[in-house]
């Protein structure tokens, strides 16, 4: 086997990009031909998908959370701490117990997923709205709003920078760790890179190039989302 | 949009409430001691209550409980009659003005939206909001072009006049207000307090005012509130009566040694009894004006001379009396010249700084009504039963930035 | 998936992982049990090689991280015009899954762990980078400015007053720099750079064996929190009187 890997070329960016764009063969399993750009959508649509359905179980758990304790400013330590043991959380063991313990599959990997993403969240989100300058927030009750109001008209939208840059973090943690999700029996992009026996080296630089695009294209979708819901009140100007 | 529906709004409200403590209490948590003791207190409608003391004295804990921001634990508060508490809270506090030292703009709004804040919540209707913000940036003199700005484009100044206008957007009928000015600049302070009391006389609102600073207590208040620790109130009274009679020696040393001096600040030219000089016109012998100042009762020693219309043009020398008759142009210039409605601080610094031991006094023609001295000034700092005319603070003159409508 | 063609793919590592074996399949070893501590007694041994190799891995990624990402900052402080680019590159690298850089640096560098620590510095760098500028940006002006009055030179300035007074932030960011490392790392046996994500996914053992699982997982996680322990406790070390404020 290792015979064969080395009569394999050696992994090169223009291999790579045809292996993206044209099945290839794979000396490998014997004949047949490899990715493509069927493949590549496929398996792309496969990652974002689990991504998009992560960061929906994680918002849904970390926000409510979140904006509660931040609005009533409780339990600061505790909500940084967690966002700062959140990030010791080991990607590779996390998945593979999850898979082993749970089982494998869309839902499955989301959940294990959503477990990264839950800490960044909760923890920006808590200390956007536990910082919201206290003196806007007592006119905002001196005014007349409820409480619901007071987050939804005020602290929300002040905390916006700092709350999306936890949305931000989530995500790219969350689609480099789908990138491992095969190993847990779902398909993404990580595929190409893991199963090199199957795809040859081309291969595995191939499904690098893509989900470092992948994870790009997201962080600067978020971006770009962020300065939409960000106030031009709120960007630094020049004086 | 009729435009005659917004006109409305911007008349003064056609009533103010007034506001009473009764036996209002704050206590925190199972401390022994109360943030506001058993606090009673009566705020005649359209009047400035300012709230004074030295830090941790209550009195923002006891302004606080009207819009409750801070909830009485035992007492009540009666707005117009109607306790504080028969009233959904955020329902209440709709009605009620609130600006803070802080200022507290919302920076994520442009300044329209900032100042439709209660509006808004009160469902109006975005042209109706969009047109008494305009008005209210004008009320409080800041330029209509500034509301698509954010509150970072804003100085200091500006930023708290917005906070001012965001208050009284709605017409509330109570006005609370935390050390509006506190953190800004003296010259502005100064400035934004002037305007405010320029407001005041137009709104008419009753306003509870916050401060620390007794200058500006006596500057803005119609009654005067000195509080002490546990938001007991040592004195409530009018500044005149504060000034003169301070209730006890903890608000005599609250409202400081100078006390006397800050009474003139209180107080017109035409509140003191003036002295008067002999006058002299051109060509009159000098002889008469020399037998007048013999006169055991003269007041002033110089003949002031004035044309036809008692108008003063200056005073006569010794050299100009040894003549036959009055000369035309007098020896000594005139000097200050007062008002009678001057304030009478500014009437003394007038004086001290043209070096003047007299200065003439007219009225609104222009024609001699008295002559003010050093002397009578002083004679008024020492002697406890002068006569104190009171004054509502929006009726004092307001110098020369606040009169500019 | 004891053949010794797998032996030959998970590399040198690998070889070294199974040596250590000694007893054969054990009662508890079956894949439906969480926890063997049959197996985990005698095999402990096995994470001994993983574990240190986990930590060269981090301490040296940090260290590398930390001295660019340092200089960058001290760059940055004196150009301010060069902080975009820097924020810019750095959230890039930042950006790019760790385990997808591994590859792009396979025409590089091939495999192996110099390719895994240029990757995980690679990661550091933002984290490291932001936190450092943010603590320069927190100087009080007026700490500079006396120091100033004083005659201190600008390099005085800066040795003396802005990086003693930015530690908190420096610290706070190598702290979270490390333990994102010590999780990201366990990735690295994919680039057959070694560490604790070895004998999960390199091993024989399988990946859905849950001892195991457990075993590396769980030493990676006592390493993260060992290291952002010890940095908190130097945090506190190096800025005494921040102790002084909160008491």
């Amino acid at each position: 086997m290792s015979g064969l890997l080395s009569q394999l070329p050696f992994a090169s960016i223009d291999g790579a990009i045809e292996f993206i764009f044209e099945p290839q063969y794979s000396n490998v399993t014997g004949g047949n031909k490899v990715g493509g750009i069927d493949k590549v959508v496929e398996l792309t649509i496969n990652q974002l998908q689990v991504t998009v359905i992560s960061l929906a179980i994680a918002l849904a758990v970390a926000l409510p959370f979140a904006l509660y304790l931040g609005h009533k400013h409780k339990f600061e330590t505790l909500a940084i701490a967690f966002g700062n043991a959140g990030r010791g959380i080991p990607e590779l063991a996390l998945i593979a117990f999850m898979a082993a313990a749970i089982g494998v599959g869309l839902l499955n990997v989301a959940i294990a997923l959503a477990v990264l993403g839950i800490p960044p969240i909760l923890t920006n989100t808590f200390v956007g709205i536990h910082q919201v300058d206290r003196a806007a927030v007592d006119a905002a009750r001196g005014m007349g709003m409820t409480e619901f109001e007071i987050l939804r008209k005020v602290e929300i939208p002040l905390a916006i920078p700092t709350l999306m840059g936890g949305i931000r973090g989530a995500t790219i943690a969350i689609v480099a760790t789908a990138t491992i999700a095969p190993l847990a029996g779902y398909e993404t992009l990580g595929d190409f890179i893991i199963n090199e026996n199957v795809y040859g080296e081309n291969g595995v630089l191939a499904g690098a190039i893509l989900v470092a695009l992948l994870a790009l294209a997201l962080e600067l979708a978020l971006a770009g989302i962020q300065r939409l819901l960000t106030s031009p009140g709120l960007k630094p100007r020049p004086a | 949009m009729p435009t005659g529906e917004a006109a409305t709004d911007i008349q003064p409200h056609s009533g103010a409430s007034s506001v009473s403590y009764v036996g209002a209490t704050k206590r925190y948590g199972d401390s022994e001691l109360a943030a506001v003791d058993d606090l009673t207190l009566e705020v005649p409608a359209g009047e400035i209550c300012v709230l004074v003391g030295p830090s941790g004295c209550g009195k923002t804990t006891a302004m606080r409980m009207v819009n409750r921001t801070v909830e009485m634990s035992a007492g009540d508060i009666l707005v117009g009659g109607e306790s504080v508490r028969s009233k959904d809270a955020a329902q209440l506090r709709r009605e009620i003005g609130y600006v803070i030292q802080q200022i507290g703009l919302f920076p994520h709004r442009t300044i329209t939206e900032n100042i439709g804040t209660v509006p808004q919540l009160l469902g109006w209707k975005r042209d109706r909001i969009r047109a008494r913000s305009a008005e209210l940036l004008a009320l409080v003199g800041l330029d209509p072009d500034l509301g698509d700005r954010y509150p970072a484009q804003l100085s200091g100044g500006q930023q708290q006049r917005v906070g001012v206008a965001r208050a009284l957007v709605a017409d509330p009928l109570v006005m609370l207000m935390d050390e509006p000015f506190g953190a800004i600049d003296p010259i502005n302070r100064e400035r934004l307090q002037n305007e405010f009391l320029r407001l005041q006389a137009q709104v008419r609102k009753t306003v509870l005012f916050v401060t620390h600073d007794i200058d500006e207590a006596i500057k803005m208040g119609d009654r005067i509130a000195v509080m002490r620790e546990g938001g007991r109130v040592e004195q409530y009274a009018t500044p005149a009566e504060l000034l003169m009679a301070p209730a006890n020696e903890f608000v005599e040393d609250f409202v400081g040694a100078d006390r006397a001096l800050k009474r003139l600040a209180l107080m017109r030219v035409s509140d003191i009894d003036l002295w008067e000089a002999p006058l002299a016109t051109v060509g009159q012998p000098t002889a008469e004006l020399r037998a007048k100042l013999d006169a055991p009762d003269v007041e002033v020693p110089y003949p002031l001379l004035v044309d036809d219309q008692r108008r003063p043009l200056g005073w006569l020398s010794e050299r100009d009396l040894a003549a036959p008759t009055v000369p035309e142009r007098p020896d000594s210039p005139l000097g200050p010249v007062l008002d009678r409605d001057d304030v009478m601080r500014d009437a003394l610094a007038d004086m001290l700084q043209g070096g003047a031991q007299y200065a003439a006094v007219t009225d609104a023609g222009g024609a001699v009504v008295g002559v003010l001295s050093v002397e009578i000034i002083s004679e008024f700092l020492v002697s406890s039963a002068a006569k104190v005319d009171e004054h509502p603070a929006v009726e004092r003159p307001l110098g020369a930035e606040g009169s500019d409508d | 998936m004891t053949s010794p063609t797998v032996f030959a793919a998970v590399g040198e590592v690998g070889k070294d992982f199974f040596k250590e074996r000694t007893t054969d399949t054990l009662p508890c070893q079956s894949t439906d049990k969480l926890f063997c501590w049959d197996w985990a007694r005698e095999n402990f041994d096995r994470y001994e090689t993983p574990l240190r190799q986990h930590v060269e891995l981090v301490l040296i990624s940090v260290a590398i991280g930390f001295a660019i990402a340092f200089a960058l900052a001290l760059l940055s402080h004196r150009h301010r015009w060069l902080r975009p680019p820097f924020l810019l590159g750095t959230g890039v690298l930042y950006t790019i899954p760790s385990i997808a850089f591994f590859f792009l640096l396979l025409p590089l560098t091939g495999r192996g762990r110099d390719t895994a620590i240029i990757a995980l510095s690679a990661y550091t760098l933002q984290i490291i980078y932001r936190n450092t500028i943010i603590g320069l940006d927190n100087v009080s002006k007026s700490a500079v400015e006396a120091a100033r009055g004083i005659g201190m030179t600008d390099r005085q300035i800066l040795w003396k007053v802005e990086i003693p007074l930015a530690r908190p932030e420096i610290f706070a960011g190598l702290q979270i720099a490390t333990v994102s490392t010590v999780a990201i790392a366990t990735l690295a046996t994919f680039a057959r750079g070694g560490g604790l994500g070895e004998p999960i996914f390199g091993g024989e053992l399988g990946i859905d064996f849950k001892t195991n699982i457990i075993i590396a997982g769980g030493l990676a996680v006592l390493l993260a929190a060992a290291f952002g322990l010890l940095l908190l406790w130097l945090q506190r070390l190096v800025t005494p009187w921040r102790r002084v404020e909160t008491e």
